[in-house]
């Protein structure tokens, strides 16, 4: 069962402290390879909490961890820390101002149990040569 | 025996912190501990410390290794990428003091290159928002001795300058705000009930991308007429009590983040966000603030302001400063393959920009300079590691309102790494011979 959820990207400490702490590191995964879903769109979803989930936008995809919402509620929303893994389904557009349409992009979130969330490093690499399902 | 730093300056979010000690060991080669920064900033501090960190500058091999390569090799490699490229992308600038700031300005001038900063992700459309309509805004001083009502709108403290709120914005007592936070009446707008909105007096959850309506109901609402039952999520009765709350005020502060600048509507939410601030001024005193994010990405606007006339997109390739944003801004740039060559220094594009962006970087010849091993350096051809600006050597910064803050070195980088500026001052000689000028 797939949902579509809202997806917004922005800072956390944990982002922030992994981050400086080393983007290599899987600390930094851990903070930021990561979705937080709303109580009612997991139930939705039909999945247990920690789960690995594929988000697919119009995009991009990628998977990443769904955990419930830190700082919620926020039905029909989702946040994905900024980072690779949120940048990998976030809408480019710009419209002509030079921004990204970071918060915003309508996304789609399936179940993908058996499917790996990558380091950082790992992900931009495969990423870029190709060698992502 | 150690010593300790005081007043030493944290080089990482746009809250500048100025307060922190950092114990270290008497030969000044080793950093111990840090006090008074946050979980972030500290973290910053101890990694400059780590066992694993990278101190000499990388080449990329065919099978995808790295060789090491001296830093003359680097500067060798670095120099006639930018001289060669027709129209390279110097981007970053905003973990970097103002001196390498400008030894960079220079090299982009003479190789024609376009220079953005990481304004470009954050605040770019807030810049251009001020172009249109202007800013009233102040100093986190006055905001701290006089603001009672403090408004944070598409931003989260809490978690992006955890000690903002202590230091400027909720908690301390000031020259006319001798009660601290009971004397302030803190809202804050925002989709999801952050751990901000939890120490707000008023939250208004809205409608994620529906800011522009929000603020002009505002507008509405401080004149007093009518306004639709709900406007972006919020009935509204809670608007109406919001500017109410805003207008009986002393000083009114309006502290905005991403939530505004990165939604749809971009720049014309910010010129709605300002023009609320000009309205509010013919009832009270009110300032607007942006929440910038890097320690010194304010910094590099300064520095290209006065030298180019523009904050961020500067496009030298003709000679002459231009700026467009939407055409010379560096996303639009690497999505339209309009640049043959990048740049990076003090900044993480491989982690913080569109995913079709990194690989276009990874398609080109590109260098990045990084104390860090980070998706950027994972993407570049050239790593070159440089010494902890804030940490290891020191240099101006400004602070999110714009007050230049002299940040402080603290121990020594590992032996023979050199500095953002040392690093560029070479690229810069090494540029004018083969360009000849
Ligand atoms: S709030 Fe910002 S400047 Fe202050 S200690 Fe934390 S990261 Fe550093």
């Amino acid at each position: 069962m797939a949902i579509r959820v809202n997806l917004i990207t922005g800072r956390t400490i944990q982002q922030g402290v992994a981050m400086e702490a080393g983007k290599e590191k899987p600390a930094y995964a851990t903070a930021c390879g990561i979705i937080e879903l709303d109580p009612t769109d997991f139930k939705k979803l039909g999945a247990f909490r920690n789960t690995n989930v594929r988000v697919t936008s119009e995009h991009g995809s990628v998977v990443v961890k769904a955990v419930e919402a830190t700082q919620g509620p926020h039905p029909g929303v989702a946040y994905i820390p900024m980072g690779p893994w949120a940048n990998m389904v976030v809408n480019p557009n710009t419209y002509s101002t030079g921004m990204p349409t970071f918060k915003g992009t309508p996304v789609e979130v399936e179940v993908a149990k058996d499917e790996p969330v990558y380091s950082s490093l790992e992900l931009v690499r495969k990423a870029c040569r190709g060698e992502l399902a | 025996m150690t010593k300790t730093v005081t007043d030493v300056i944290c080089p990482f979010c746009g809250t500048l912190c100025d307060d922190l000690e950092v114990v270290v060991s008497d030969d000044g080669k080793q950093l111990l501990e840090v006090y008074n920064a946050c979980a972030i900033g500290a973290e910053k501090f101890l990694h400059s410390q780590a066992k694993d960190r990278i101190t000499r500058p990388r080449m990329r091999q065919e099978d995808g290794t790295w060789k090491e390569i001296t830093y003359d090799e680097a500067v060798e490699y670095t120099a006639n990428m930018l001289a060669d490229a027709k129209k390279p992308l110097m981007y970053g600038w905003s973990s970097t003091n103002c001196e390498a700031q400008a030894v960079g300005a220079e090299i982009g001038e003479a190789v024609g290159a376009v220079m953005d900063n990481t304004a470009t992700v954050c605040h770019g459309t807030s810049l251009i928002a001020v172009q249109d309509i202007g800013i009233p805004s102040c100093t986190l001083g006055e905001v701290k001795n006089r603001a009672d009502r403090v408004l944070f709108w598409g931003c989260n403290p809490a978690h992006a300058h955890p000690r903002h709120m202590s230091r400027y914005s909720i908690f301390p007592r000031g020259f006319f705000t001798g009660k601290g936070h009971t004397g302030r009446k803190v809202i804050v707008v925002d989709p999801r009930p952050t751990d901000t909105a939890s120490l707000a007096d008023i939250h208004l959850q809205i409608e994620q991308g529906h800011d522009y309506e929000l603020f002009d109901a505002l507008r509405v609402a401080f004149k007093g007429e009518k306004l639709p039952d709900v406007v972006a999520g919020i009935p509204k009765e809670k608007i109406y009590e919001v500017a109410e709350t805003l207008k009986s005020g002393r000083f009114a502060i309006i502290f905005f983040g991403m939530g505004v600048t990165q939604s749809i509507g971009k720049n014309h939410n910010i010129d709605a966000a300002i023009a609320v601030t000009r309205d509010l001024n013919e009832y009270t005193k009110a300032a607007i603030m942006p929440m910038r994010g890097h320690y010194n990405v304010t910094g590099s606007g300064q520095v290209w302001g006065w030298q180019f006339g523009f904050p961020f997109a500067v496009d030298l390739s003709r000679g002459f400063a231009r700026y467009n944003p939407g055409e010379t801004t560096s996303n639009d740039l690497l999505r339209r393959d309009e640049v043959d060559a990048v740049f990076v220094l003090g900044s993480d594009p491989g982690a913080h920009f569109p995913f079709n962006s990194v690989k276009k970087i990874y398609d080109l010849p590109s260098v990045v300079i990084d104390p860090h091993e980070t998706p950027t350096s994972e993407v570049c051809k050239v790593h070159v590691p440089v010494a902890f600006v804030g940490v290891e050597i020191g240099g101006c910064a400004y602070r999110m309102d714009n007050v230049p803050i002299e940040t402080r070195k603290v121990v020594d980088a590992p032996e023979g790494m050199m500095t953002d500026e040392e690093f560029l001052t070479r690229v810069l000689a090494r540029v004018k011979e083969l360009k000849g000028v």
